[in-house]
């Protein structure tokens, strides 16, 4: 069909492909350039005499004696510790990841076995959770955990990050236990297992794939934070993107921006292979919960 | 499943989700009925060679020890609500009795804390939607008519700027549009106006902002759209094509309302995105000419000294109201269909 339709419509084959290679380049071209431009000095990366000195590096050259330099590079993970909020930010969605995953993998079955009407509510009630902006939460948390003295640790952001990402987690595995047959685990009890035995000797085995995609989306929400890391972490405990965000609070010093453009590039890799690896599991997850939304 | 097990499987989520997300919303409507305690004032005579004089000093121990005692602050009703940094009753009575005409009117709103976030909130939403909604459409439409050998990559780097950071994603244009950086260079050789700053006027600010919501949100439209073309039956497709319908007419009246439910879906979740819209304001150092409800409450906990607890919950509380009114047709939609299905 898809050549028969270029066949006939020469012009729209020509427009649509014109449409994609200017979308792809809309959607690349800003990471390449960071990229690119994250081994030159600021006076190129933010050239005054003319853009293509990023390209060429003349200041570099100038600067350093090689068109490509590793300042920005060791000025954040060296000497400012950049190193220190990326393990920070490991151990965040690590645990997220897990605990997110446990707590939802057991809500998400229970609900997709649950024929009683308060399902459908708590499933509900998730929805409007969902939509809830983090921001207006964390304004709720921060009087209580100063309070309480457990403002500032790595552990409280986890636990609040789990928090905020259960009802997305739940509806995402919901409606994939729902896509695996009730015999199954049935049969299982038949058989005289308990309802949690049979969980865990029949639905684990054959939930991975949900399970992972699930964990995708888990892992997104933990890396990209902002709103939560930033207000419940201290300075010592930041995870990557707050710290990123404090390197633009000095950026009157020569130097500092590429601080930051350095760390903004060291800190979408770990993304970039994650869509390098995962992107079939990323787009079924979209998907998953679109049809069952 | 008898309820008893339920409970056990549901515990952990359930309980993560009251204690972090359903208290909170307790807390806040609580503490914007607070206001953080005015310091203790202590008055002192202060005796010197030129004769004695009286002089009111802030007491910090005092202070310190009501704040202890009572860390919510003193009560303070409904006031937060109604003073110029929320609802503005009073500046908004004030300018209708005095400004001359609507516009004037409704700029004197427009410079009021509150109203600014919430007009840019409502714009940025309003506008970024619907673009995100066409433009994966039509993205999705291209790409499902390239060879199959070229989807796998496109979709690699489609995917791209939905999966970067917000706060990222946001600096890494930021830095582009700089009137040093490569695009900002590029506008301003094209407009011929070296002067000319995208990061100056409220205008382009506004549509800066509007460029990169777009930019991040439509590779999801896309991504699901893509989906749902897979599934569009081939019957009916070949079947109007024997009817002689146009590529046009076949997308109008064959994908487009297979794909209904789908529009839907990306619609809802585009809209409690983008409602929430705050890290590109931070990332696009935007909140001179930009700011949404998220960032004023952002800048309340975290912008000044000491964080105003009061102020950013009434917000906090202001902008529930605003989701749950966003959310009011989903739900009505869900409780219809679940009733009628009995």
């Amino acid at each position: 069909m898809t050549a028969q339709t270029s066949r006939k419509a020469p012009i729209l084959a020509i427009l649509s492909t014109a449409f994609i290679v200017l979308w792809l380049l809309l959607a690349a071209f800003p990471f390449l350039w960071t990229l690119w431009g994250s081994f030159k000095v600021q006076g190129d990366f933010f050239s005054r005499q003319d853009w293509m000195n990023a390209l060429s590096g003349t200041r570099t050259i100038a600067e350093t004696g090689s068109a490509f330099t590793g300042q920005g590079y060791y000025g954040a993970w060296v000497l400012n510790d950049f190193w220190r909020s990326a393990i920070n930010t490991g151990i965040v969605t690590f645990f997220v990841v897990v605990i997110s995953l446990t707590f939802g993998t057991l809500g998400g079955y229970a609900l997709s076995r649950s024929s009683f009407r308060y399902a459908f509510w708590i499933l509900i009630a998730a929805l409007i959770f969902r939509a809830m902006p983090h921001i207006t939460l964390v304004s709720g948390y921060l009087l209580p955990f100063f309070q309480l003295n457990i403002w500032g640790y790595l552990a409280t952001s986890i636990v609040v990050l789990v928090a905020i990402n259960q009802p997305f987690t739940l509806w995402m595995l919901h409606s994939f236990f729902k896509s695996i047959p009730k015999d199954l685990d049935e049969s299982a009890m038949v058989d005289g297992c308990s309802r949690f035995q049979a969980f865990r000797m029949v639905i684990i085995p054959v939930m991975w794939p949900g399970v992972i995609t699930t964990g995708l989306f888990s892992f997104l929400l933990a890396y990209n934070d902002f709103a939560v890391t930033a207000t419940l972490l201290t300075q010592e405990n930041q995870t990557m993107v707050p710290k990123i965000a404090s390197f633009l609070g000095t950026t009157q010093v020569q130097g500092n921006v590429m601080y930051a453009v350095s760390a903004v590039v060291s800190a979408t890799v770990p993304l970039f292979i994650l869509v390098l690896f995962f992107q079939r599991q990323i787009v079924s997850g979209l998907t998953a919960g679109a049809v069952k939304g | 499943m008898p309820h008893r097990t339920f409970f056990w499987f549901i515990l952990p989520s359930a309980l993560a989700m009251l204690v972090f997300i359903a208290l909170p919303i307790v807390s806040i409507v609580v503490q914007s009925l607070y206001v953080e305690h005015d310091r203790v004032l202590v008055e002192v005579e202060n005796c010197g060679p030129f004769g004695c004089s009286k002089e009111v000093r802030v007491d910090a121990a005092a202070t310190a020890e009501l704040q202890r005692e009572e860390p919510l602050g003193r009560f303070n009703g409904l006031a937060t609500y109604t003073n110029r940094n929320h609802l503005a009753f009073d500046e908004i009575g004030a300018a209708w009795a005095n400004a001359p005409d609507i516009a004037e009117f409704a700029g004197e709103i427009l410079s009021l804390p509150f109203y600014r976030a919430l007009s840019f909130t409502l714009a940025y939403t309003a506008v970024v939607t619907p673009f995100v909604i066409v433009l994966g459409f039509l993205i999705a439409l291209a790409v499902n008519m390239l060879p199959s050998l070229l989807k796998g990559p496109v979709i690699f780097v489609s995917l791209l700027p939905m999966i970067i950071t917000p706060l990222i994603g946001s600096l890494v244009l930021f830095w582009m549009i700089d009137s040093n950086g490569v695009i900002g260079a590029t506008i301003q050789a094209l407009a011929n106006d070296p002067a000319l700053s995208l990061k100056a006027s409220a205008p382009l600010t506004w549509i800066t902002l509007f460029v990169y919501g777009i930019w991040h949100s439509t590779p999801f439209a896309f991504v699901v759209f893509y989906a749902g073309l897979q599934t569009v039956p081939k019957d009916t497709m070949e079947s109007a094509m024997i009817d002689g319908a146009s590529t046009f007419e076949r997308v109008r009246f064959v994908t487009l309302p297979h794909l209904s439910p789908l529009l839907v879906f990306v619609g809802l979740i585009q809209l409690m995105d983008n409602f929430r819209v705050f890290e590109p304001i931070v990332g696009f150092n935007a909140e001179a000419n930009a700011t949404s409800l998220s960032w004023i409450i952002f800048n309340d906990l975290r912008g000044a000294g000491t964080p105003l607890f009061g102020s950013a919950a009434a917000t906090s509380t202001l902008t529930l109201i605003g989701v749950s009114i966003l959310l009011t047709p989903v739900l009505i939609r869900t409780w219809r269909d679940f009733t009628r299905k009995g």
